[in-house]
């Protein structure tokens, strides 16, 4: 695969065909940043090596949504069909959560509330070494349930952080409800804007706007920036989308098929 | 130890300038040999511990060496999920310093204390584990240790006057230091409360008992050949620490006495109970959970009477 190929198609079917395969849940989460992953990938992050130590860095904080990654890293070439079917595998590093092992990734992740941190620290030791490299950061909207956001989210903005870039996955949705039912998290750009961080909302599903949005970050700016990405829930199923099973469900065989079908009409 | 730890970490840093301190607002007429001369590479993160140690982790991946620093519990207790998920899953080198092991903030209360940090983190075999005597021994351990490529914690007491007698601040990593050539009790201590073992084994002198202390401060690796070698030659031996007698010391010792098979008595001294909100100095702690060297005395004295019998 080339890097053009790194499209929502391609993302989507990776997750649907790997998350059947496999026979495991995290569908909804996944589906719900393919887009947001392929703004990245295709024309975002400036990785021409995932070696390379002057790499943007990418930190996937919601880590159960990993699938989504793994399909670009695929679609990169980074790692092989091979190694892409052993997701979930008994042996693989390929787990529901990513394994900085696998080449591509940066840092474990998992536990909610912790990407963001290291991700700063990321961001933090490119200041200091005066690289120009950026970082980016993928949380979910119910992750900032977490105290420890905060932490960082002040320390970047406290020490000027513009390398670090930010996108949340605003779903509207957590593990078992919806954020407005379990603990409220709307007025979510009020909430950065009021740390000192750039905020910028945008629809997240629409490629082009993210990667237009985020090009136009200014990374001497003296302020962090967060994208805040309005997305669905199970984007691209219909019967996924805004359903909070899907948090956990794998698919049946028809469900499978259903899926494939409504991804195909989309290509 | 800290002034001696920080001093020896400024001159580190002179060196190599992978070296970075990073502080949750804490250390106070301590760290301003490293901070006065390294203003770049010293940042207080503020009040935020679980932060801090998320920052040395992404600083770690860059290829620096970031030292963190707190009051134990702070600097273990509160992130140490993120010690976990970070620095030691990922295998990066970051160092946590840890001040005031056992009850050294005395009236500040518990709330203060490090009563179970070497035993939360000996659960963890990927992290180094060093618990320094005194402040000769907190320099060479540092100096020994800096740049290992994997994370270490660094349990550190605050006096920087007092050294322990003989000890001449011996440290290798994975072995004890002994002192004294004694044949009736073997002392097993780490930490800053092997001067109140010192005091101890003297007043036990006195009364004809003759002791050998041996100082644990490479809690890991542990020197588990030396703990069984010098446990050959006793039938009884006495831990003392400055933390509750789980997890720390006293069960290093156990450990090595049941999987080796051991035929020595053990009798573990430490914090056993829970404290019950009453605090005071360190000295007057010690004595109220039986760690001051006249109740470790008392205890070390019943100990071989009960060996007799």
């Amino acid at each position: 695969m080339r890097e053009e190929n790194i499209s929502s198609y391609h993302i989507r079917k990776i997750i649907l065909d790997q998350a059947k395969r496999a026979n495991v849940g995290h569908i909804g989460s996944a589906l719900s940043i393919a887009d947001i992953v392929v703004a990245l990938y295709a024309n975002v992050l400036n990785v021409p090596d995932p070696c390379d130590s002057d790499r943007d860095r990418f930190v996937l904080s919601k880590g159960h949504a990993a699938l989504a990654v793994y399909a670009a890293l695929f679609l990169k070439g980074w790692i092989t069909e091979e190694s892409l079917n052993t997701y979930c595998e008994d042996g693989s590093v390929l787990g529901v959560h990513p394994e900085h092992l696998l080449k591509g990734i940066d840092f474990s992740t998992g536990s909610l509330g912790h990407g963001l941190l290291m991700g700063t620290g990321a961001a933090l030791a490119a200041h200091l070494e005066r690289s120009s490299r950026r970082t980016f950061v993928l949380i979910s909207d119910a992750e900032c349930n977490e105290g420890s956001i905060w932490e960082a989210v002040m320390f970047a903005a406290h020490h000027r952080l513009s390398n670090l870039i930010t996108i949340v996955d605003l779903n509207g949705q957590q593990a078992l409800g919806y954020t407005r039912q379990v603990l409220n998290m709307s007025s979510m750009a009020e909430r950065w804007k009021a740390f000192g961080w750039n905020v910028k909302d945008v629809d997240g599903h629409n490629v082009s706007q993210m990667i237009d949005t985020m090009a136009n970050f200014d990374t001497k700016s003296g302020s962090p920036h967060i994208l805040i990405a309005h997305t669905v829930f199970g984007k691209g199923v219909s019967y996924m989308e805004n359903q909070i099973k899907w948090h956990y469900l794998p698919m049946s065989d028809a469900e499978y098929q259903q899926a494939v079908n409504e991804i195909e009409a989309t290509k | 130890m800290r002034g001696a730890f920080i001093r020896t970490l400024a001159e580190l840093a002179e060196c190599d300038s992978r070296i970075v301190l990073l502080t949750g607002d804490l250390g106070y007429a301590v760290l301003e040999p490293f901070s006065d001369k390294f203003q770049d590479r010293f940042i207080n993160v503020g009040v935020a511990e679980q932060n801090m140690v998320g920052l040395a982790t992404g600083l770690a991946e860059a290829g620096l060496i970031p030292f963190v620093y707190s009051i134990v519990p702070f600097a273990v207790l509160r992130p140490f999920e993120f010690i976990r998920n970070g620095p030691i899953l990922h295998q990066f080198p970051v160092r946590i310093v840890g001040i005031g092991g056992g009850m050294e903030y005395g009236s500040n209360g518990v709330s203060h204390y490090g009563l179970e940090d070497i035993g939360v983190l000996r659960t963890q075999p990927g992290i180094t584990l060093i618990a320094p005597a005194d402040y000769e021994q907190a320099r060479s351990s540092l100096l020994a240790t800096w740049d290992l490529p994997c994370p270490v914690y660094y349990r550190l007491g605050k006096d920087d006057k007092n050294v322990v007698p003989g000890l001449s601040g011996r440290f290798e990593l994975g072995r004890a230091q002994f002192i004294g050539e004694g044949t009736d009790i073997l002392i097993i201590t780490m930490g800053s409360i092997a001067s109140e073992v010192a005091s101890t084994i003297e007043i036990l002198y006195t009364q004809g008992i003759s002791c050998t202390m041996m100082i644990i401060a490479s809690m890991n690796p542990p020197p588990v050949d030396d703990i069984e070698e010098a446990l050959a030659q006793f039938r009884l031996a006495l831990t003392v620490e400055a933390h509750y007698i789980i997890g720390g010391v006293g069960s290093l010792v156990s450990e090595v006495i049941a999987e080796r098979g051991l035929p020595c008595r053990l009798v573990r001294c430490g914090v056993k109970v829970t404290p019950n909100g009453i605090t005071g100095s360190q000295e007057y702690m010690y004595r109220a959970y039986g760690l001051s060297a006249e109740m470790l005395t008392m205890t070390a004295i019943q100990a071989i009477r009960e060996l007799k019998c």
